[in-house]
């Protein structure tokens, strides 16, 4: 037990500052990831949600693609695939280079494409949760359709999402494990570290899996404060 | 058949003239894209079948068209990715299914326990049912996989003790047996879900009915059940057949272990893209067909 405390410790000693530094790149891989996933998920669901058959069809082309491939894959195409795209691109300039992608945009992408293809779903069922008697009462008011949008259907749509998007954000949290895989020093690769090092890989990966448990119950704490707070004006019945 | 309108022998009226607003502007620009995209793709993959296209060609041409046809198979060689790894494709895709199917089964038979456990009445049950589903759940994957395949070294002297050391020391068999507890605890909250979704005079009918507790259980409520449950399990699957790609990660070589092989030799992107098409392909096809049992089986349903 006590051996256990002393490999857990700061400092020289113990692995507790690296896995620290892991769980600091973790949460803020994911909270770097959330505003693209968001705003893209979100011009998806638009897209998704117009009248216009081509643009409905080219969004759920997009969700189809990055709901249907694995994460892991994913990750490997835009890693993988961004460096080779560079590189030809280089090559058509007459630079002969080799260039390596940053791990930590690479995964940001590849999360972004994933948590937003997803998020676009969320969206858009919120927007069918909103009569169409609210888009009618902002155009009444002589509101623009932008005015529309942001005044009187995103606030309704934001609480209408919320639960589904705060699942989104447990799970992106845990799929931010993935871009370990690809060398970005995380939770993971630096407990992989650790246990490497000392030979004790259940105590090290055992402390990685609880510390993603921690994530997820302060995450879910403030989800369930978050979604009150956008409750505060409902009536109650 | 007579005309809605005798005049013009129209049969409907016609369609409202859909101005190019900026909506649609941008919706066939997105179109166009993803068309040069898939075009670009379909050549791209469609390099590998040179030979058998020249080799189907070449008695339909004529003139200069068949020499250069006849030269290129005579002088090329042809060594396409295709025909390289196709096969190694194919035996990945065996293992991946083999790792999603026998996960799957042992994930269900496992779930029935843990979902009974969870919605018991004693906390002795139901609080460490809850704390096995919250930990599954809640912790990535990939780390279970880890903590399990690289954790079982530190008991090795007592898996040794019990005869269970040649079970963890195998990747395989280590991945079958994370897959199968994390996507238990997903499956035991589908059904304990699917079974609380039953309302409760249906348990009361059958007991008026004189009919015993387990009777109602596996005869009226099960099947109410496993109605409300398809379409979550059918994304379980799913979930299950995205998530075996991290099997790739410890040695096995399932169509995710294969496609990074591929890769690793010959620095080809295609490995990854033809993995793409796969993987698209299996969860498509899976999600399709999966609609369409579940209209099928629930037709009688009024929705």
């Amino acid at each position: 037990m006590n051996e256990a405390l002393t490999l857990l410790s700061f400092g020289d000693q113990g692995w507790g500052d690296q896995i620290a530094r892991g769980v600091l790149v973790t949460i803020s891989l994911a909270i770097a990831t959330l505003p693209f996933g968001l705003i893209i998920g979100f011009l998806v669901a638009l897209a998704k949600n117009s009248s216009e058959p081509s643009l409905k069809l080219a969004a759920n082309i997009y969700t189809t693609i990055f709901r249907g491939l694995p994460e892991l894959l994913t990750l490997f195409l835009v890693y993988f695939g961004v460096q080779i795209g560079i590189q030809q691109g280089m090559r058509l300039l007459g630079f002969e280079s080799y260039i390596e992608v940053n791990s930590f945009v690479a995964g940001m992408v590849a999360l972004s494409l994933v948590f937003s293809s997803y998020a676009s779903e969320a969206f858009l069922s919120a927007f069918r949760g909103i009569p169409q008697g609210q888009y009618e009462g902002g155009h009444a008011l002589g509101l623009s359709r932008y005015q529309t949008m942001t005044l009187v259907i995103l606030p309704q749509l934001i609480r209408l999402a919320l639960p589904a998007l705060g699942n989104l954000w447990l799970i992106l949290l845990k799929e931010t494990s993935l871009v370990s895989v690809i060398g970005l020093a995380d939770i993971v690769r630096e407990s992989g570290i650790a246990a490497r090092v000392t030979k004790e890989p259940f105590l090290f990966f055992g402390i990685a899996c609880l510390i993603y448990l921690f994530l997820a119950i302060i995450s879910s704490t403030g989800l369930a404060r978050i979604e009150r707070w956008s409750k505060r004006g409902d009536v109650s019945r | 058949m007579t005309a809605a309108n005798p005049l013009t022998g129209w049969k409907s009226p016609p369609q409202a003239k859909r101005p190019w607003t900026w909506t649609k502007i941008t919706g066939h620009i997105l179109m166009a894209l993803w068309v040069i995209a898939g075009f670009y793709l379909l050549v791209y993959l469609l390099g590998n079948l040179e030979k058998p296209i020249l080799e189907f060609l070449t008695p339909h041409l004529s003139g200069a068209w068949a020499e250069y046809a006849e030269r290129q198979l005579a002088t090329h060689e042809f060594d396409s990715f295709l025909e390289r790894y196709g096969n190694k494709y194919i035996e990945g895709f065996l293992v991946t299914l083999q790792i999603v199917g026998l996960s799957l089964l042992v994930g269900a038979a496992l779930s029935i326990p843990i979902a009974i456990a969870r919605s018991s009445k004693w906390k002795i049950f139901s609080t460490p049912a809850y704390a096995y589903v919250y930990f599954f759940r809640g912790t990535p994957l990939l780390a279970q996989t880890f903590l399990i395949y690289y954790g079982a070294g530190t008991f090795r002297p007592e898996l040794e003790a019990v005869g269970l050391w040649g079970f963890f020391r195998d990747a395989w068999y280590c991945v079958i047996f994370a897959f199968s507890l994390n996507t238990s605890a997903y499956q035991a909250e589908i059904l304990r879900g699917a079974i609380m979704n039953v309302p409760k005079g249906q348990w009361e009918g059958a007991a008026a009915l004189g009919i015993s507790k387990p009777v109602t259980f596996f005869k009226v409520i099960l099947p109410q059940a496993l109605m409300v449950a398809l379409r979550p399990y059918g994304n379980e699957i799913i979930l299950m057949i995205k998530g075996s790609a991290i099997a790739s990660i410890i040695t096995i070589y399932d169509l995710m272990g294969e496609t990074r092989r591929a890769y690793s030799r010959t620095y080809d992107f295609q490995a990854y893209i033809w993995a793409a098409v796969a993987y698209l392909l299996i969860v498509e096809t899976l999600r399709r067909v999966w609609d369409k049992i579940e209209a099928r089986l629930t037709r009688h349903l009024i929705r």
